[in-house]
């Protein structure tokens, strides 16, 4: 799974996507995710992470990763044809 | 090494400039705990969902009533409306706060009654009495307000059985430029109606008129429309002087005034923007002292507000079920609170504040209850923070009507505790049983088997 490209994150939340102008807020769990996600991280590092660090069930983590994988596909922020399996 | 709270994560288009038809964020703080009581510990005792009341707002709210009214008008009474909410200890409150009783059924009248209520303190309202409750409220010489001739009949035939003078007082509609105009309760006021009634009571000899009321609409934003009926009612008062050389005893306003809820499709909220009790007070003190009352002979004036007195006092604890996306990717979150239990969804946007931390990031949420129904919505769009399951909201002015026009359905209604003063906690109505629900029911024998 990858980013497009160009995408600039900051550490603050702000996210903006310069093919489209389009500007996001995201919370510092969300950077988190984005930050493993450039690193090339795969879901079940990712999610492993976020188990060691924060107080929810396996189960909540990964619905809540994947329905916020679903959303930046939505808005964009995917490799399209990275969608499937992120 | 201990782990930080979870909130989960989320991403959210900025659009400066653009309107949010989910209004603006409006919780800034978590509500931890209601008197002094911690949230945790009230479901951990006593479940979710949780209805608690304030003592303490109940006492505060009738006081701040009272204030508004007796500082402007020499003389005021006002009755708890039992169909608000006639939970007994809620009721109680109230009496000790010097309310009368304003009930509208016979089964509210013997409620008021089993309380310790003075019948001569009960004021029998509603266009159904049977000959049982009128028989009742003629022999503890209750407060009869008549809604229609066949009631002014039936009580002239039944003073005459009972050899007894009842006291009674019609309920007249009128024109206050409230719309609908509430006319099929009483007798109109502009057509001459009420008047008619007047007459017959007065020529009758068999009953005592002794006030007048009214009761203008519900959820009233406009206190003027007060001034009016006020105005009307005290002209008929006035008449009825003139003609019988007869005094009205009593003028009742009956209830209607708007709480601080903010009602469905309303831009602002109500707590900034519905009219305060000093505003009520002002129009209809203003109206009676303006009319032609001398000084020494103005009347009671009777006030059966009940949802301004404890909507706020009431509060609805529920926990978060699950999180979800709509098909169009709308954040939907489901609650263990369902419109069985709060009917008022249906009216407000009720205002609802997460009981634990959380941070600034929030999210445009639509909340469902549990039932398995598609009209359970509690919020259609709000700004709610980020909320996990488990989590437990404070859902807020919940205390008018949702405890008495509440639906058993498919779920047992929950706990009702109290926060006294001293910040005990009192169970004021169980939660129900299964055995509740069944000791009503009869199955006929041939029925009672069965094999699959």
């Amino acid at each position: 799974m990858k980013l497009r490209k160009n995408i600039a994150t900051s550490e603050s939340g702000l996210l903006f996507n310069p093919v489209t102008g389009e500007s996001f807020s995201v919370n510092p769990i969300g950077i988190e995710i984005l930050s493993m996600v450039r690193a090339g991280k795969t879901k079940d590092e990712i999610i492993d992470a976020l188990l060691q660090k924060y107080t929810a069930d396996r189960i909540t983590i990964e619905n809540d990763y994947q329905d916020f994988i679903d959303i930046l596909f939505h808005n964009q922020l995917l490799e399209h044809h990275e969608k499937k399996n992120a | 090494m201990s782990k930080i709270r979870y909130e989960r994560p989320v991403i959210k288009k900025l659009e400066s400039g653009m309107p949010n038809k989910f209004g603006t964020r409006t919780e800034y703080l978590p509500m931890t705990h209601i008197d002094g009581v911690a949230v945790t510990r009230l479901v951990k005792e006593y479940g979710s969902p949780l209805f608690v009341f304030s003592e303490k707002t109940i006492h505060s709210t009738i006081k701040s009533a009272r204030k508004a009214f007796e500082t402007r008008y020499p003389r005021v009474q006002f009755a708890w409306s039992y169909k608000t909410n006639y939970l007994n200890a809620v009721c109680s409150i109230f009496h000790q706060e010097g309310s009368w009783a304003e009930v509208v059924s016979g089964f509210e009248y013997d409620k008021a009654i089993s309380l310790g209520v003075d019948g001569r303190k009960i004021i029998f309202n509603g266009p159904e009495k049977s000959e049982e409750d009128l028989t009742k409220a003629i022999t503890n010489d209750s407060l009869i307000h008549i809604d229609h001739l066949d009631e002014l009949y039936s009580i002239a035939e039944l003073a005459e059985i009972l050899k007894k003078c009842p006291r009674v007082a019609i309920r007249v509609n009128m024109d206050t430029g409230i719309y609908p105009m509430w006319d099929r309760f009483g007798f109109n006021y502009e057509n001459g109606q009420a008047w008619d009634a007047i007459n017959k009571i007065m020529h009758s000899g068999k009953m005592e008129l002794v006030g007048l009321h009214c009761h203008i609409g519900t959820f009233i934003l406009a206190p003027s429309a007060y001034g009016i009926a006020a105005s009307k009612l005290a002209e008929l008062a006035i008449s009825v002087e003139q003609k019988f050389k007869h005094e009205i005893m009593y003028i009742d306003l009956g209830g209607g005034f708007a709480s601080r809820n903010t009602l469905k499709n309303a831009y602002l909220p109500g707590s900034d923007t519905n009219p305060t009790f000093d505003d009520f007070a002002e129009s209809i003190s203003t109206a009676l002292l303006n009319s032609n009352f001398k000084k020494d002979k103005l009347p009671l004036l009777i006030l059966e507000t009940g949802r301004a007195l404890i909507d706020e006092a009431g509060y609805l604890i529920g926990s978060v079920i699950s999180n979800k996306r709509s098909s169009t990717g709308r954040r939907n979150t489901i609650l263990d609170v369902g419109v069985n239990i709060l009917f008022t969804a249906f009216w407000y946007d009720h205002k609802i504040t997460p009981a634990q931390s959380f941070t600034q990031y929030t999210e445009d949420t639509c909340v469902f209850g549990p039932l398995c129904m598609n009209i359970d919505v509690i919020r259609e769009n709000t700004e709610l923070p980020l909320l996990n399951r488990g989590d437990q909201v404070v859902i807020h002015n919940v205390g008018a009507y949702n405890l008495t026009q509440w639906m058993q359905f498919i779920a047992l209604r929950p706990n009702v505790v109290l926060v006294d003063k001293d910040g005990k906690t009192h169970v004021i109505r169980m939660r129900e049983t299964l055995d509740n629900m069944n000791t009503m029911e009869k199955i006929p024998n041939h029925l009672k088997k069965f094999n699959l």
